[in-house]
């Protein structure tokens, strides 16, 4: 029992930690297929996780702080619009500004408002997203096989798990079953195509963004308001940035995004697991091979193991109607 | 003349310094199918973005139907009746024909609503007007005829009744061309305006009713098309008279000078694209092939300009081979004598964001004359470059410009300077007069001419058949890789044109 044990926590934990990347994942799918490049997935999760956590702490509020959450990583959304979109300027640039800027301005600003070192309070009951215990999962606990799974890997996850999930199948909805996913879809192929349809380009574009930042807000969120109880400087570590690679695994296609990040998830999970405790035949992994082990094999996966990936067509390509 | 269906009034644009119209009136009558015709570059292109609402004029007045209309955006333009065929197709490659018909002008925010409201529209177009085109195709799956289909189902489906066509036909076959204009005639019967811009003047001469002639960003001339000619035409347009057909004498041909036998050429999917040609060319004759666009000519050029492996068969220059299998060095073949000028220009024959002087020269760089010791010698490069500029007329004649700034005659200028300048014994040309207008082609045929009179073996591709028949001493049809058939330049059009579509050449099999 203790091997299923094992792996019910393992898995539990791959859950816990694929949901930043999956919320990153389809912001960035909202922008990509709008044919904007987001590097600065990444910047706009670390703001929204200061956010959250110095909105929740100062009110009192778990949705409060959420609702900030949002708020701000919009706003950034916005700044990257206003230069890529309004200003044609370039993508990568704009997203690399925008992680230093919400580098640099989380712990400046967490300082002065807090001085804990750039953290935020330390988040009391209340102000965190608290586990959901679904019906029956204590009932059915002792249940051999379907009991754990249920109790342990499904139920006791707060309400960010779910709405991430949830966020799976009403992306793919929305991208492939309404009239703005259409039009957002085809503004990433051929923008020109969108413009002389009679729609605007970069209306379109900016609605995409808010997407974007509706979620990378989220996740920053679910990072400082659920896995950890408060701020703590740089805590995305590189997050918007494996959610940018798995997306580029997932072919830009939400479904596949949710088992790319789960992959991810899967491997981090399975790296904190196994630090320290000696393999069958290959004996004890250094710890530092096993943390690096996700970065390894997303290297060896995009190099060559996922096919083609075909981007968007008119990706990081400003739109320039006037010749 | 019937009743307007756009009056421009006193239409001017500029960009920059361009003044690309400049008190533009026209009126385009009501169920006519009207041409506007001139060089590139001469403002057609944007008046009809000013009518689209894609651009703004920066004064003027436009009349639909007899009220003053402000087009502001494109929706403006459809919300009048006015639908457009942009030259480049604006569709979605990825996309199926339905999703991109409802694009914009869905029905519904669910898309299956929608698609289910232009499937049964798209039927109707589709039995009215003989526009043949599955809805659930993907557009990248589609031949170009049917991609242009699309963007006419397109503007229909928004309900226009003036359609503007911009250079419908510069990518479609004679067959495909010959479609359209029936599918034209149709519009034109049911009463719609259709506007047909073009530089081909026997489409205009063929189809229209009434034809206006912009040169330099004015209309200077509109003319019922029974009434005029041709030849008025391209003068008008030039601005001067122009030979659509360039006289040549008799070829005196010589020595075979390139020898191709036997060859066998694949393409990157692996695809036989030359399939066992066998041909020669002789010292001072002009060999056209003919042919539709992705028969093989592409591929052809490439092998024996060494940017190719061929699989099999042998290409002799001067009676020693051209080593194909190890794909032969195209700087190796230019020492032997062989230029070649691509067909693509932009990817191939030039790279854009050099000064013209830089191009001038690409390819010929190691060339002791251009080089001073181990660097460049720029003086001797540009004192070349003004030469050769004076000397094929190249506009604007500034060899430090970036030759992005050169229209597409005189980019192709260039390379053809460069190339014929190095006198080689052998040339090799790829659509010699893609994107040129009408005085440049009089220029560059003239040129290709004087090169068979001194001798030179010259090879020309080309998807004109105009052009084919005017240059060559003898002409090669290609069709799905092989030549099908050879004649001489008396051959007519019916005849080439059956050749090219493989006709003959599958009688003959069966």
């Amino acid at each position: 029992m203790d091997v299923f044990n094992a792996i019910i926590q393992t898995l539990d934990s791959t859950i816990r930690l694929s949901v930043p990347l999956l919320l990153a994942c389809l912001a960035g799918l909202y922008s990509e297929r709008a044919g904007i490049f987001d590097i600065g997935l990444e910047g706009k999760m670390l703001v929204g996780a200061f956010a959250g956590a110095a909105a929740a702490s100062v009110f009192h509020s778990a949705f409060l702080g959420l609702g900030m959450a949002i708020l701000i990583s919009v706003a950034f959304a916005m700044i990257h619009g206003f230069a890529s979109i309004t200003h044609r300027g370039n993508q990568i640039v704009s997203g690399v500004a925008i992680n230093f800027i919400a580098a640099g301005s989380t712990i400046i600003l967490g300082q002065a408002w807090f001085q804990q070192g750039g953290r935020t309070p330390a988040l009391q009951p209340g102000e965190r997203f608290e586990a959901i215990t679904l019906p029956g999962a204590e009932a059915i606990r002792d249940v051999p096989v379907i009991g754990p799974i249920y109790a342990e890997l499904l139920s006791g996850h707060s309400i960010l798990v779910y709405l991430a999930f949830l966020m799976v199948p009403f992306t793919w909805w929305v991208l492939f079953r309404t009239r703005f996913g259409l039009r957002l879809r085809a503004v990433g192929e051929n923008p020109a195509a969108v413009d002389t349809a009679g729609i605007s380009v970069a209306w379109l574009r900016y609605r995409a963004l808010i997407c974007t930042g509706i979620l990378t807000g989220i996740a920053g969120a679910y990072l400082s308001m659920v896995q950890n109880g408060g701020f703590v400087k740089d805590m995305t570590a590189g997050k918007g940035y494996i959610a940018l690679a798995a997306l580029i695994f997932a072919k830009w296609k939400p479904v596949n995004a949710m088992f790319a990040c789960l992959l991810f998830g899967f491997l981090d999970a399975a790296s904190i697991r196994l630090q320290g405790s000696p393999l069958p035949i290959i004996g004890k992994v250094p710890a530092q091979f096993m943390q690096a082990l996700p970065y390894i094999l997303t290297v060896i996966l995009l190099a060559g193991f996922i096919g083609k990936a075909i981007p968007p067509r008119a990706g990081g390509v400003p739109y320039v109607k006037e010749r | 003349m019937a009743q307007a269906a756009i009056e421009l009034i006193g239409i001017n644009k500029s960009f920059g310094a361009v003044r690309a119209n400049r008190d533009i009136n026209l009126e385009i009558g009501r169920g006519t199918i009207h041409g506007i015709v001139g060089e590139n570059g001469a403002g057609k292109s944007t008046l009809m973005s000013i009518l689209y609402g894609f651009y703004q004029a920066d004064s003027g007045e436009i009349r639909v139907g007899g009220q003053p209309a402000s087009i502001k955006t494109p929706n403006d333009a459809i919300a009048l009746g006015i639908g457009m065929v942009h030259q480049h197709f604006m569709l979605v490659d990825n996309f199926t024909v339905l999703e991109n018909v409802i694009l914009g002008a869905e029905s519904d925010a669910l898309l299956k609503k929608s698609i289910a409201k232009a499937r049964s529209e798209l039927e109707r177009l589709e039995r009215e007007y003989g526009l043949e085109v599955d809805p659930d195709a993907v557009i990248e799956e589609l031949p170009v005829g049917l991609q242009q289909r699309v963007e006419i189902l397109k503007a229909l489906y928004r309900g226009a009744e003036i359609l503007i066509l911009d250079e419908p036909t510069g990518v479609l076959t004679p067959a495909e061309a010959d479609h359209l204009f029936r599918i034209l005639g149709q519009l034109k019967d049911q009463g719609k305006t259709v506007v047909l811009i073009t530089h081909k003047l026997r489409e205009i001469m063929a189809i229209t009713d009434t034809v206006s002639v912009m040169r330099q960003g004015t209309m200077v001339a509109t003319r019922e098309t029974r009434k005029t000619t041709v030849e008025e035409l391209a003068e008008l347009m030039v601005g001067r008279r122009v030979l659509l057909r360039v006289e040549k004498g008799e070829a005196e041909a010589g020595a075979v000078k390139l020898a191709v036998k036997n060859l066998t050429v694949r393409d990157t999917r692996g695809v036989t694209m030359v399939d066992d040609i066998s041909f020669d060319i002789r010292a001072g004759e002009i060999v056209g092939i003919a042919g539709v666009a992705g028969n093989g000519q592409s591929e052809l050029l490439e092998a024996i300009s060494g940017i190719r492996r061929a699989v099999s068969g042998s290409v002799m220059l001067d009676g020693k081979p051209i080593d194909l299998t190890g794909a032969a060095d195209p700087g190796e073949l230019r020492d032997r004598g062989l230029a070649h000028v691509p067909e693509d220009r932009h990817h191939v024959g030039l790279v854009l964001a050099f000064e013209e002087n830089e191009n001038s020269i690409l390819g010929y760089h190691d060339d002791p004359r251009y080089l001073k010791g181990p660097f460049l010698n720029i003086d001797a490069i540009r004192n070349d470059a003004r030469d050769k500029i004076a000397k094929y007329d190249i506009r604007p004649a500034d060899c430090r410009l970036k030759t992005a700034n050169f229209s597409g005659g005189n980019q192709q200028k260039i390379v053809l300077a460069r190339e014929m300048e190095q006198d080689p014994g052998v040339l090799i040309v790829g659509q010699p007069t893609r994107g040129v207008d009408v005085g440049a082609i009089e220029f560059i045929h003239k040129r290709l001419i004087a090169m068979r009179d001194q001798g030179k073996a010259v090879l020309v591709v080309s998807v004109e058949l105009d052009e084919i028949r005017s240059l060559s001493d003898r002409i090669l049809v290609m069709f799905a890789g092989r030549i099908v058939g050879e004649r001489g330049p008396e051959a007519t059009e019916g005849e080439l044109g059956l050749l090219m579509a493989g006709i003959e050449h599958q009688e003959a099999a069966e």
